[in-house]
């Protein structure tokens, strides 16, 4: 059931619980105590870029880690590791989402979109095309997560007008700065009126 | 010519696609995590690390203390301390462990079971507490600089003048935050070490490395092919990646230590909190009498290191004006070691410098770009020396004609759109033109496509683009059979991505390797050549389109390199600065317009429009370079309006390290931004006419918002950031 599933916040903030009743209950028997056992890592099948990826989850492993230590698939990116910039921007049944907020095992028995499953062989999509063509970028870290942002975002239909594109795009950053740019070549894709794209 | 065309970048395919590998996405074979582990005081000494806990944990391999970890070779070291060679504390934050692990999640759960016991010390954390241990710098501006300055009588002209300004304006502590945290993997064969880092200087990086760890450079490989972002913090070789080729050492395995968001607060520098007072003096004409700026910075413990924020530089040479004196010195408190931020010295000495021209302005009701006019420097104030190039009064002039500047009216509160107040400001920038030794070499290869090589970065400035646009145009070659291959420190060495010097110092070794290339190409076909050349020498020939030219024929580059049965024909260019650069004052000029709209009740301020005209030399790649001039003027937005790292007094910790509560602009702060490119060639400083694009767009930006929020409000801030609290008095 989606709303049963357990995001990274409430596993965290379950952890952070019990440490803080095992403090009470018993500082000094914890220090001596091995740690409690982590759930070893077990095998998952996730479906990433129509391909499925068998991977070694723990519980704890977010989505983004699992893409960038296990696969090659180092396109989505580390920013802040909080959802705080929107670097590691991916599709997750076709919405965007942050994956380093979006645990692993969690993704399983759904359809995970990178940068990397964009382009349709050497052709580029035409936002990827678009952020080329107007420098969308300058260190390039942030952009494939602009660019999923940016392709999810034509898809939501917030393009009517440069005001709108900045503001649905500002959950991610970028520290060079090339947002001008970013508007222009979104705006490219959905053509002047923002209904194309 | 393909210099000066609009092209797209040549790394561009590979960074939409996600393609581009970054320094944490290297897999050399079983390579383990390492996880960082802080300072929680400011001051004192480490008593003990409690690490049984942490150590028992699953996967975890090794965990490095002082106690533990190996000594290295500190001698010429700038940062001592940190590497866990020692028990002091010198800052919240500083590295007192580092925990190995097999995977990323161990070392995680691990890392925060280390208990480390503290004998604190008491800190000083905030650098007003400590104004009367101010001292002169040490190494004030690398020794190119001295600290002090003075011509003329600046005292003796403030008291007689008719009128003077004297204000403090005073900027915060602003961290860098790429969107790449720092991020090494290390990895030892017997002594040889190779380093995956995320650096914008991978010669220095070598050269610190191999001297820590007591091994020849050539020892040492550093790769970083491309960099998320520096802004000055990846500009030194911080202690996380010498701590991730330590743990590397220890554990006999490659090691990737990736700094958190959080860390990044405190393992790489920042730009330094500044105090500055600035007294100007003119006569009733706006005539400059006397300037004097005098700034004070924090820096680190002396044990740390020193950095000295070189504010007052600019003030020395912009205007022209018979009497100047400007002074630096530094406090040193329980702070990190701050470094070079995007325009240092220049970003926060020019805020001071331009806020106090406006406040002239004002008080002498003259225009502020008028005023700038009547002070317009034709040689350097201090040195005396002329200036290389300039195109300064061009960059007013167009800046003004395009923003519509002569629709200002000249009282606080009196333009309006409805009730929102209208604000319009401007400022100058200006930028010194750097330029370092640097190497490069070419290959033409057997398919006849160029290879061309230097180990400098790319730090999203263009380097890729521009170096093959030179080769290129040289060698006659189409964009498309040009490959560029960077950062790996076994290419001929180039200088650090700093400075905005890299196109002044690369691309002129480029070239020269080029046109040394193109004489081989020359001689090689004149060996054997066709027939219909009869007696044709090197002045008959030329490179176009892959083939040598000759009169009526023409030779293949691909038939010149495999019918001589060799891997490639390969010329190589060492290139120093020219020595008449030293006669002259040189540096990249603009003028910065800001409109804001303020809400009269909320005191919210946007940056509405902006007009930027920026003498930067001759443009190589007018794409990515008005990508830098908006990028600059973004990052000024910044400074201007929400940038400041908070610091607890109590603790030394930094409050808001995390990029939520870092405010940064987002693209909805961002207005529509027009930028000029004003070319005056510097041919004395660079021979190719180039000047620094990377930080000359964000000098001034705050300035002229900060004097664009006193023509909407009448409020004057003299303390970045400007924030609504500062408004609603």
């Amino acid at each position: 059931m989606e709303t049963s599933n357990p995001t990274r916040r409430a596993v965290l903030g379950t952890a952070a619980a019990l440490t803080a009743f095992s403090t009470a209950a018993s500082r000094a028997a914890r220090s001596e105590q091995p740690p409690a056992s982590v759930s070893p890592p077990s095998q998952a099948l996730i479906r990433v870029n129509g391909k499925q990826l068998t991977l070694e989850l723990e519980p704890r492993t977010t989505l983004l880690d699992a893409l960038r230590e296990q696969t090659d698939l180092h396109g989505t990116k580390k920013g802040c590791d909080q959802g705080a910039c929107g670097a590691c921007t991916v599709h997750i049944d076709g919405k965007r989402v942050l994956s380093c907020l979006t645990l692993a095992v969690r993704c399983v028995g759904k359809e995970i979109t990178t940068i990397e499953g964009l382009a349709d062989g050497d052709t580029l999509h035409p936002m990827q095309a678009a952020f080329l063509a107007h420098d969308g970028m300058q260190c390039g870290y942030c952009t494939p997560g602009q660019i999923m942002s940016a392709v999810a975002l034509v898809k939501e239909g917030h393009t009517q007008s440069d005001a709108e594109i900045a503001e649905w795009m500002s959950g991610n950053i970028c520290r060079c700065g090339a947002y001008p740019n970013i508007v222009a070549a979104i705006r490219e894709v959905v053509g002047p009126d923002g209904k194309r794209g | 010519m393909i210099v000066g065309q609009s092209i797209e970048r040549l790394d561009g395919r590979l960074k939409v696609t996600g393609r581009a590998r970054y320094a944490a996405e290297f897999k050399p074979p079983n390579m383990a995590h390492a996880v960082l582990v802080q300072s929680t005081v400011a001051a004192g000494t480490v008593a003990g690390i409690d690490t049984t806990a942490a150590k028992a944990m699953p996967g975890v391999l090794q965990i490095m203390t002082s106690a533990n970890a190996e000594k290295l070779n500190l001698k010429g070291a700038s940062v001592l301390q940190p590497l866990l060679q020692g028990n002091e504390i010198f800052h919240n934050g500083q590295h007192v462990a580092i925990v190995i692990a097999t995977t990323l999640q161990q070392a995680q759960a691990a890392a925060a079971r280390v208990r480390v016991r503290y004998n604190p010390a008491e800190a000083v954390t905030m650098m007003e507490a400590a104004l009367n241990q101010a001292s002169v710098p040490r190494n004030f501006s690398n020794g190119r600089a001295e600290p002090d300055s003075r011509t003329g009588d600046p005292d003796a002209a403030m008291t007689s003048a008719a009128v003077r300004v004297e204000a403090t304006y005073t900027t915060p502590i602003e961290h860098h935050n790429p969107m790449e945290p720092h991020a090494t993997i290390a990895s030892w064969d017997g002594d040889r070490l190779t380093v995956w880092t995320a650096t914008q200087g991978i010669s220095g990086a070598q050269l610190t490395l191999a001297s820590l760890f007591g091994v020849p450079k050539e020892n040492v490989t550093v790769i970083c092919p491309f960099v998320g972002g520096g802004f000055g913090c990846k500009g030194t070789n911080w202690p996380p990646a010498t701590l991730t080729a330590m743990a590397a050492r220890e554990v006999n395995r490659p090691v990737k230590l990736e700094v958190t968001r959080q860390q990044m607060f405190t393992s790489n520098g920042y730009r330094a909190r500044t105090i500055q007072k600035l007294k100007l003096a003119a006569n009733k004409d706006g005539k400059l009498l006397a300037i004097q700026h005098d700034g004070l910075a924090q820096t680190s413990m002396p044990e740390v290191g020193e950095f000295a924020e070189a504010v007052g530089l600019a003030s020395r040479m912009l205007y022209a004006c018979p009497n100047i004196g400007t002074s630096h010195r530094v406090v040193a408190i329980n702070q990190g070691l701050p470094t070079y931020m995007r325009a240092p010295g220049e970003a926060s000495g020019m805020f001071a410098l331009e806020s106090a021209m406006d406040e002239l302005a004002v008080r002498l009701a003259i225009d502020p770009l008028k005023l700038r006019l009547a002070n317009y420097a034709n040689a350097d104030a201090t040195s005396g020396k002329p200036f290389s190039s300039k195109g300064l009064r061009e960059c007013y002039e167009k800046g003004a004609a395009a923003f519509g500047w002569q629709r200002r009216t000249q009282a606080p509160g009196s333009m309006r759109d409805g009730r929102v107040l209208i604000g319009v400001g401007m400022a100058t920038a200006t930028y010194p033109t750097n330029r370092s030794p640097a190497s490069a070499q070419i290959r033409m290869m057997p398919d006849g496509t160029a290879v061309v090589r230097s180990g400098t970065q790319d730090i999203g400035t263009g380097t890729y683009t521009t170096m093959a646009q030179i080769a290129a145009d040289v060698l006659g070659l189409p964009l498309e059979r040009v490959r560029v291959e960077l950062g790996d420190s076994r290419l001929p060495p180039a200088p650090g991505s700093g400075g905005s010097m890299t196109t002044a110092s690369v691309l002129p070794a480029v070239q020269s390797a080029a046109i040394q290339l193109r004489d081989k190409l020359f001689v090689l076909a004149l060996a054997r050549p066709p027939a219909a050349w009869g007696t044709a020498a090197k002045s008959d020939l030329r490179l176009e389109n892959g083939v040598v030219q000759g009169p009526g024929a023409q030779v293949s580059f691909i038939d010149l390199v495999t019918r001589e049965a060799v891997s490639f024909v390969e010329a190589a260019a060492d290139v120093n600065p020219d020595a008449a650069s030293k006669d002259h004052s040189s540096h990249a000029f603009g003028a910065q317009f800001a409109e804001v709209r303020v809400d009269p009740d909320l005191r919210t301020v946007k940056v509405s429009r902006w007009v930027g005209a920026f003498d930067c030399g001759r443009v190589i790649s007018p794409k990515t370079a008005r990508s830098q001039l908006i990028g600059g003027i973004v990052f000024g937005i910044g400074m201007a309006l929400m940038e400041e790292t908070r610091v607890d007094a109590e603790t030394g910790r930094t409050v808001n390290a995390n990029i939520a509560d870092y405010l940064v602009p987002v693209n909805a702060d961002v207005p529509e931004i027009e930028t000029i490119f004003v070319e005056a060639p510097d041919l004395v400083t660079t021979g190719l006419g180039v000047k620094g694009i990377g930080e000359l767009p964000m000098v001034g930006v705050a300035a002229a918002i900060a004097n664009a929020v006193w023509h909407a409000t009448g409020v004057r801030i003299r303390d970045l950031p400007i924030r609504l609290d500062k408004l609603l008095v």
